[in-house]
Parts: structure tokens; sequence; C-alpha cells
């Protein structure tokens, strides 16, 4: 049993197809260590797994039946669906999302419902109005959010792998802090049908895996080689995604940008992991340059006033009157302002006032407008980096995993979390961060970039540099560290 | 401010209006959906997870709503934004289920284009709004009033249309929108049906002195969902303003609803925070970017404009114009008069135009003739029998009478219920019995007095059943009484 | 920066209630953020074309075909107070009467 647990995703479904193992062996293995989580990381398990072909649509499903733990962001019919929200407490809705049901079409039934920051606003879990997540390399410490609890049931091993969803780092850093792969596809890769809408130009789904074989894997059957007619902004993958065989970098030109890796709020100890990258790629053949993406640093600016305002306009819909909570006494006024008084946490009710009033009149232009200026020039500082080089690394997050309440009290200081990885987002690019290596014991995470549909090259160097930092994705089998439960 | 020297109350005045109607399309599904568009089905069983605005949903727009747009848009002679998009315009209303309509904001689909004398300043899409029905005292909450949600309608595809501020008059007013009616019909778009909201026309309203051109202060009137309310709306609002000027006063610019019980207006309670809608691009949908086959599609399938057919109608019929645009608006008669004529090159255009406008019209009320058992070429075949004064105008009506009951041919009618024309050989001893039974009425007409003649063909057409022809009759009696 | 007046104002547009504690803290909050983002006010953006989308599509349309809907049941299955029929709600009138 525990040596099924220990095999990576891509590996228990070749082992399924090969008939070493069974689907259900799979499934009950990991129910069983989902049912024993202990970090906070499950919203909801199902009451009984699903039957194993239930869902698929051949006899021989290419992900063998591996089970999939799904962000509690994700529509499924008839199961709980929150988003880490009080306001939707109870909400069953009446569809599943699309990334939900390709990949159970593909033989990945959903395992059950992780926990998250509140309609994924947050980078630290600690957002999510039912439990906060623990980090399974320090339980003191935060997974990162808002895809935190799908990042530690993968690293706890209660999970094989699992999808999240990222608007400005929300896989990445996650996956940065607990040592996984994670991948943000190229906006409009992978249908956001069925995904709880925070900030639509931005959110896109995707894979957090033990290693780069399983994103690829995943990330395969999320595109499905066709474009979803339910979302108006997704559009055909332009190649298949490959399963990554690379080991080396030859000939790759590698893009450094000062203005990310070198800002001040990049720790000492997460910059030593980086510039040790960088020796590695070099010895792998891969070309470092210094490149820039000169407003790169104003991405934070201008994701702090466009991600409030559509996120302002999306969560409108949380109003008490078709499904959700609802509270108020008894005029339509106190059911609007109460419902979402009551609903609506700390956090999400800052970002609703922030995108108000970002787009209120008198202050579109000065906010909204120059922010949606600021993305056009990042996009073109991307564009003009990358007639000079094939991908760019920087790191994932500023820091490593920090203790849980550290940065609670100050809003700017969480934001800071995603420096590194919201220029991306507002660029649409595809992003992976790789786990790199450790400072002060806990996991430093490197962030590899491309052109909009390169995530084929980004998986093939993700793939050649896993190899060479050998990095253990278990902090269970690390002997300094007893993970809980164990 | 304007400097006139004349005193308020001497003053006079002239009105500037502008429409803003709403459309809804005859589409199959609803705007952002694949809903099926609802008529009058039992409420909320028209409805989907994008419709009713769960989480995660997103809008994926209709692309014969878009089509329909372009016609309606080359139709009115717009300019067409070679790229446009959609806006969310943010409000909470329960009818309204995502917190905000899609819209178009800035960039409308179309800009600048005239019907008629009118100029139109945007046509844009959008979605509509679902139905609030009031439920009355909820017995769940002590005092309050409860309405209830059908989102059945919402999200049905709607156009809407702003003029420029280009009528004078209630009654323009009203001949326009009828005019745009009949368009929108004639393209075969929408039900057009102000009784059950498929047309909804709000109006803006301001008077000026007269020879002035600046604008006052505009009211925006609502809930005129007839053409009867709309003039009377309108007409009432002008002569409020005036009212109001004269007085010394002045107008604040306000919405008022239209009460059709009273015929008054009265201000809605203006919203809090009313206008701040903040409008930001919809992130969920894409540009749109009519190519040149969407646009030549939407040509195609424009058919003759009712403005344009009742221009050619007078022109080349001669038609009377109130005549032409009664064929040209109700294009269902146009159509009906068109084949008629077709039917037979010898029938007279003028003759069967007032059969088609006024004789079937009153049979019929507002039936498509083309639904009723009268064929088109029988029409033009009892024209043909008139003029050829086969048949009297009496009896020509009797034989209508019986198409429009049972259908069938006016010859065999004719011939089955003895309503030809009597020959000279019959009428001849009739007329003799006229004149004898009528001697004062003979001696009158002998001695000049024309229109003692009357009681003399009465006689005739009494004992002929009408079947006589009248100028024939006195003809006939003029010769007896040596007056011929 | 942003007063006390303007967060309730913003609180109303939102249809958020806010305890009094909330409309200080969050006009002391949100006055840093704002802070923060004014960075970018100073950037010369004059001739920048603004961005709403990074993809590069247009007309993404759907054909005009009926697809089911909801059963009334599940379409009211969630509503928090649900008739026979229809979602209830109080009266907009109501609200109007009693807010601003
Ligand atoms: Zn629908």
């Amino acid at each position: 049993m525990s040596e099924l647990l220990e095999l990576t995703a891509a590996r228990a479904a070749e082992c399924v197809r090969a008939g070493e193992l069974s689907p259900a062996e799979i499934f009950s293995a990991y129910r069983e260590r989902a049912e024993a989580d202990d970090l906070g990381a499950f919203l909801w398990l199902p009451e009984e797994p699903p039957r194993p072909a239930a869902a698929t649509t051949s006899a021989d499903p290419p992900l063998g039946g591996v089970p999939l733990a799904v962000k509690d962001i994700f529509c499924v019919e008839g199961a709980p669906t929150t988003a880490g929200s009080r306001i939707l407490d109870g909400y069953r809705p009446p569809y599943t999302a699309t990334p939900v049901e390709r990949l159970a079409a593909a033989g990945a039934p959903m395992l059950g419902k992780t926990n998250m920051d509140e309609f994924a606003m947050g980078s630290s879990n600690e957002n999510s109005a039912y439990m906060p997540v623990r980090n399974p390399w320090s339980p003191d410490r935060v997974p990162g959010g808002s895809s935190g609890g799908s990042a530690a049931a993968v690293a706890a091993g209660l999970a094989p792998w699992s999808i999240g969803t990222d608007t400005g780092g929300s896989i990445r850093q996650p996956a940065s802090l607990c040592g996984l792969v994670g991948l943000k596809p190229t906006y409009g890769a992978v249908s956001r049908y069925g995904m709880i809408a925070f900030a639509s130009s931005l959110d896109q789904c995707g894979p957090i895996t033990r290693d780069v074989t399983d994103a690829a894997l995943l990330l395969r059957h999320l595109v499905a080689g066709r474009r979803d007619p339910c979302d108006s902004t997704s559009v055909d993958f332009p190649e298949e995604i490959e399963l990554p065989s690379s080991h080396d970098l030859g000939g790759l030109r590698v893009g450094v940008v000062p203005e990310l890796s070198e800002a001040a709020t990049i720790d000492a100890g997460v910059k030593a992991v980086f510039d040790a990258a960088l020796e590695r790629i070099e010895e792998l053949g891969g070309g470092v340059e210094e490149i820039s993406l000169p407003h790169s640093e104003h991405g934070l600016s201008a994701y702090y006033v466009l991600a409030p305002a559509e996120a302002s306009a999306n969560l409108s819909r949380y109003d008490g009157v078709r499904f959700g909570l609802r509270s108020g006494d008894g005029d339509l006024l106190s059911l609007y302002e109460r419902t979402r008084a009551e609903g609506f946490g700390d956090e999400v009710k800052r970002r609703i006032m922030l995108g108000t009033y970002a787009l209120s009149s008198g202050y579109y232009e000065a906010y909204y407008g120059r922010a949606q200026r600021v993305r056009t020039k990042i996009a073109e500082d991307f564009r003009a980096a990358f007639e000079r080089v094939d991908l760019v690394v920087t790191p994932t997050s500023p820091s490593v995993a920090f203790r849980l309440g550290e940065r609670t009290a100050d809003p700017m200081a969480m934001y800071m979390s995603d420096y590194c990885t919201v220029p991306m987002s507002l660029a649409g690019l595809p992003a992976v961060s790789i786990p790199a290596g450790l400072s002060e014991d806990l996991p430093v995470g490197l962030q590899i970039t491309g052109p909009a549909f390169t995530e084929n090259r980004i998986l093939a160097a993700a793939h050649a540099l896993e190899r060479a930092f050998g990095f253990d994705s278990s902090p269970a089998r690390r002997p300094a560290a007893a993970a809980p439960g164990r | 401010m304007t400097t006139v020297t004349t005193t308020p109350t001497e003053r006079a005045y002239e009105p500037v209006i502008g429409l803003e109607i709403h459309v809804q399309l005859r589409t199959q599904t609803k705007m952002f959906c694949g809903c099926a568009l609802s008529f009058g089905d039992d409420p909320n069983t028209h409805t989907c997870p994008v419709c009713l605005g769960h989480p995660g949903t997103l809008p994926v727009p209709n692309a014969e709503a878009i089509h329909f747009a372009l016609m309606i848009g080359l139709a009115l002679e717009c300019e067409l934004a070679p790229r446009s998009i959609f806006h969310r315009k943010n409000y909470f209303y329960p009818d309204l289920p995502k917190g905000y309509q899609i819209s178009q904001f800035d960039i409308p689909l179309w800009r600048s284009g005239r019907l008629g004398d009118v100029r139109v300043h945007r046509v844009h899409l959008e979605e509509d709004a679902a139905k609030l029905v009031h439920a009355g005292s909820s017995g769940r909450i002590h005092g309050a009033e409860a309405s209830v949600v059908d989102f059945n309608r919402g999200g049905t595809p709607l156009v809407e249309i702003v003029t420029e501020p280009d009528l004078s008059s209630s009654e323009q007013a009203g001949e326009w929108l009828r005019l745009l009616r009949a368009t929108l019909k004639r393209l075969g778009v929408s039900d057009v049906n102000m009784d059950e909201g498929s047309l909804r026309c709000d109006a803006n309203v301001s008077i000026r002195p007269v020879g002035t051109a600046t604008l006052g202060t505009k009211t925006e009137l609502k809930n005129m969902n007839s053409f009867r309310f709309l003039e009377r709306g309108i007409a009432a609002e002008v002569a409020r303003q005036e009212e109001l000027l004269r007085g010394g006063g002045e107008v604040e610019q306000e919405t008022l609803h239209f009460d059709p019980r009273t015929g008054g207006l009265s201000a809605l309670r203006s919203k809090e925070e009313s206008h701040d809608y903040r409008y930001f691009p919809e992130p969920d949908l894409v540009p749109l970017a009519p190519t040149q086959a969407m646009i030549d599609r939407a040509r195609t399938a424009l058919p003759e404009l009712p403005g344009a057919r009742a221009q050619r109608l007078e022109r080349e019929l001669g038609l009377p114009g109130d005549v032409a645009r009664l064929l040209a608006f109700r294009s269902e008669l146009g159509d009906f008069y068109e084949s008629a004529l077709s039917a037979d090159g010898a029938t007279d255009p003028h003759t069967l135009a007032s059969w088609v406008t006024v004789e079937l019209v009153a049979r019929l009320g507002d039936v498509d003739p083309a639904e009723s058992p009268v064929a088109p070429e029988a029409l033009a075949e009892l024209v043909r029998l008139i003029s050829a004064r086969s048949v009297s105008g009496s009896a020509a009506k009797e034989v209508l009478d019986a198409m429009v009951a049972d259908g069938g041919r006016p010859e065999a009618i004719v011939v089955e219920r003895g309503l030809g024309l009597a020959g000279a050989g019959e009428l001849d001893a009739v007329v003799d019995r006229a004149i004898e039974a009528n001697p004062d009425a003979a001696e009158k007409v002998r001695a000049g007095t024309a229109k003692a003649m009357g009681a003399i063909v009465g006689a005739v057409m009494r004992e002929t059943k009408g079947r006589a022809d009248g100028g024939e009759v006195q003809r006939m009696v003029r010769e007896r009484l040596g007056l011929g | 920066m942003i007063d006390r007046e303007q967060v309730l104002h913003v609180a109303r547009l939102a249809r958020l209630e806010l305890t009094d504690a909330e409309v200080e803290r969050m006009a002391r909050e949100l006055s840093g953020i704002l802070d923060h983002l004014e960075r970018i006010v100073e950037l010369d953006l004059d001739h920048v074309e603004p961005t709403s989308h990074v993809v590069a599509l247009e007309n993404v349309l759907r054909p005009d075909e009926p697809r089911p809907s909801l059963a009334r049941e599940r379409a009211l299955a969630g509503a928090p107070d649900a008739t026979d029929s229809g979602f209830r709600v109080p009266s907009p009138g109501a609200a109007a009467a009693n807010g601003s």
C-alpha cells in the first residue's frame, strides 16, 4: 500500500494500464489518506467513490483511474462547492466544470474538494472561511494560496495530483511553498467554464503535481485537443502536449530579469537557491543572459487594480436570491447588504471595496484605465524579451513558506507574495514553478515562463532541470521532518 | 440660460423629443445561453445555470442575434463599428442575476443612422432582465411586500435603438415609432408587440422657446406600452413642462412613469447611486468585429423596407400617400395587394387598393388576408368585374362577404346568387314601373330638381336588389323624362 | 487617500454592510493599498492602448440552437426562499423606501 502511494500519478496510471494495479485499489488507498487529513487540505470527500468507469469514455482511460484532488472553486454537479466562502455554504451546483469533466472522462475521477482562500483571494490559505491549511513541510507554516489545499494534499501524499487555479500566482506560489510542480497555462488554453470566477481576464486552471511529467499529463487532458464552446475565451491549443523527455537545455537561451530576481523583496535564501539554479541551467547547456522587463515592477500595482475590479463585478451574483446564504431583515437593501456582509470574509470585502472604488465614477481612468495600460506595457516587455531569449526564469515566491498569522495583519505584505508571478498573469503567459532546492529546510520554487502556447518548451526545460535538481517532493521522506500523521 | 425679452407666460415653446427603443429579438435561444425563448410559459421553466447567473458560468453570444442586429443597423442606414465590445453595467436588482447586465457602452455595434426624417444615434446589443412579479404581502415577513422573480425572460436578446432628439410632437413620435415598428416587423427580427413587451419605448422630452437652438432640461418617460400611451404620455409631459416654465419654474431632470389608468405622470423614486454603473469591458467576451461575410449575409437578408415600399407604391402606381403607407406599414396587406395586382395585369391599382385597405380590412380586422379564405387572384377578379360594370358596388360587397366566409371565385358567386347587373331589357320595365310609382319625383326631376331622382333610382335598386348600375339607371330615367 | 464618507459610498455601491469598526479599518487599509498603487500614476502611459484581454480572438459566437433548460425544481433547488414557481424577494419598492 505505501509503495502505491509513493508512485507519481503517471506511474500509477501506467501500472493500472499494465494490469498491475486496479483503479479501485488506488482510489481507496488515497481515499483513506484523504480521510485522515489533519492539515485542513480537504473541505469535502464524497460519501462513496465514483464507480471507476462511471465518468470515463473509454474502457482503458489514459489517466488510469488515478483520483484527482479538485480545488473547491470548480463546480461539480451535486457536490458541495463553496470556493472557500460562507456565502456558498450548502451550495450544490446543477452542473460540472469543463476541466473536472474532461479529466474525469480521461480517467481521473474526483477524490475530493480541496480547501482554498475564499474566492481564490489570498496567498496563504488563511482566508478560507472554513479553516486554514497547514504546510506538510512544517505544520506551523502556510502552504501558500490560494490553491493551498490542493498543494498541501499532494505534498502530504493525501492525493496523487490535483488541479488548482491561478489568477496572480495561486497555483505557482503554493506549489513553490510546498515543493511541488505547479503550472499556470497560457490564458485561454484551459476552459474556465464551471470555475468560479475571481478575475475573469486572468484566471486559469492548471495542475499541481509531484513532478513535471504528471503536470504535462494533466495538462494534455485539460487542453484535450479542442476548445470549449462554453467559454468564449478558450482557444484550440496549437499543438499536442507532449510528455517531456528532455535531459538538457542545449541551445536554449534563458533570460534573467533583475527587476524581479534582484528586487529587495526577494529573501536571501531564495536568491541563493535561484542563483544555484542558474548555474545548473548553464551546466545543462543553457545560455543565461540578463534581460529587462522594465514595467514588471509595476505588475503588482496593475494587478491589484484589475483583479479586484473584475472581482467586484464577478461577486455581485452572491445576493441571497438564487443560491447560497441569505440574511437581512425584510427589505431588499438589507437582504443584499447583510447577506454579503455575513457571507464574505475580510479579504473578499477588501477587494470588492477596492475594485468598486477603482471602477467608480471619477476614478476609472486614474486606476482601471491606467492599470490596463500598464498591462499593455508588461505584455510588450515580454514580447521584446522573447525576441532575445526562449525562456525567462525568476524565483516563484519572494520567500519560503511563512508562519501562520505572520502576514494576516498587513494586506500589502501578503500581496507581495505575488510579486514575481503577477507579470506573467497580466501578459497571459504560461509559467511553471518547480522545486529548485531548500532554504531553511523549506522548498524554494523556480519559475520558468515562455511565450504564449510554449507549454511544451517550458515543460521540457522543467523536466531537464527537475532531473538535475533531484528534488524529493515528499516532506515525509525527509529524515529531519516528521510529517503529521506519520 | 437664454436671454429672451418676452416674459415666460407669453413665450411659445416647442417640444424636443428623442426615443429610446428596446426590441426583443425573435431568435430561437437567449442572447448568451442555449435556453429557448419563452412565450408566456410557466415561470422559471426556461432557465439554465448561465441565465440564472450561477457561479462559474460564462456567456457565449448567439450568432443569430448578431445577425439580426446587423440587419437592423443596415435597415437604419447606420455606420458599423469595425470592432465593438461588450461591457458590464453594474447594479443590484432582483431581476438581474449576475449583478450586472451585459450591454454595449462606448463602442456600440452601430452609430449615426437614419429612418425617415429621424436620425438614429446608436444601435446596440444587450440582454434583457428577468421579470419581477409582485406577490402581495408576504406572510413570512411582517408588513413586507414580496415579489417573485421569473427568469424566463432574463437573457432574451435585446437591441436598443436610440434616436437623436429630432421629433417635435407626440403625434410625430407615434408616427415615427409606427414606421420603425413596421420596418422591424418587415425584417422579421422581432414580434414588435408593445403589449407583450417585445417592443418597448422610452422618450426623452424637453421643450425650448420656439426659434432657439438650446436644449432644455429633459425628462425621461417610461412605461408607455402602446402607441396611444406613448402619444398621450409625451403630450402630457410637454404640457407639464410648459406649465412649469410659464409659471417661472424649472424642469428637473428626472425619470417619469406613465400611468395608463390615470394618464398622468409620476416621478420614479430616484434610486440611490442611480447612475454609477461602473461600466467596464466584459472580460468573459471577446470583441465583435463583423466580417464581410457576416455583413453580406445580413444585407442579403434585407427585404424591401416599408419606407421604400410606400414610396414605390406612390411613385409607380400613383396611389395616395396614406393608402401607400398603410399597404407598406402593414406589410401583409401590401403583400396581398401586390400579389393580387400581379395576378391580373388589367386590374385597376386604385380600385384594388381601396378594396384591400377599406373593404377587406373592414371584414378581416388585424387578420393577415393571406390566412383568410380570400385568394388574391379572386379579389383581383372581383375588382375587374366592378371595373367592367358587370357587378354593382353593393353587389360586389355581398360577393366579398361570401368570399371572406367561404372563399370561392367571384364570377361563380355572382352567378350562383344572381348578383350580376340587371341587363337593359330587364331594366326597361323596372324603370318604367319606378317612374309610374313616383309621379311627384318624376315631376320634380323634369322641373330641374336633380336630387329628386334619388327616389326613382332607389325604387329601381330595391326591385333589382342592388344589381343595377346606378349611373345607367339615372341615364335611363332622364331619357324617359325627356331630359336625355 | 480614502475617507470615511468614501468608504460608506463605495460600500453602498457594493451592497456591503460595514460596522463602524470595519469602516475605520477599511479606510486605513484601502488608503495604504491605494498609496502603493499610486506608483502607476507616475508612469507615462499617454500613448499606450489599454489591454482588456490578452487573447487575440474575435467573433466567438454560438449557433442559435436550443439546449435543454433546467427543470424548474432544479432551478429553484438552491434558492434560500423559493415559492412553487419562483424566487421570492422583498419587493424593491420597500428597499427604496427604507434605503438612503
Ligand atoms: Zn439559460
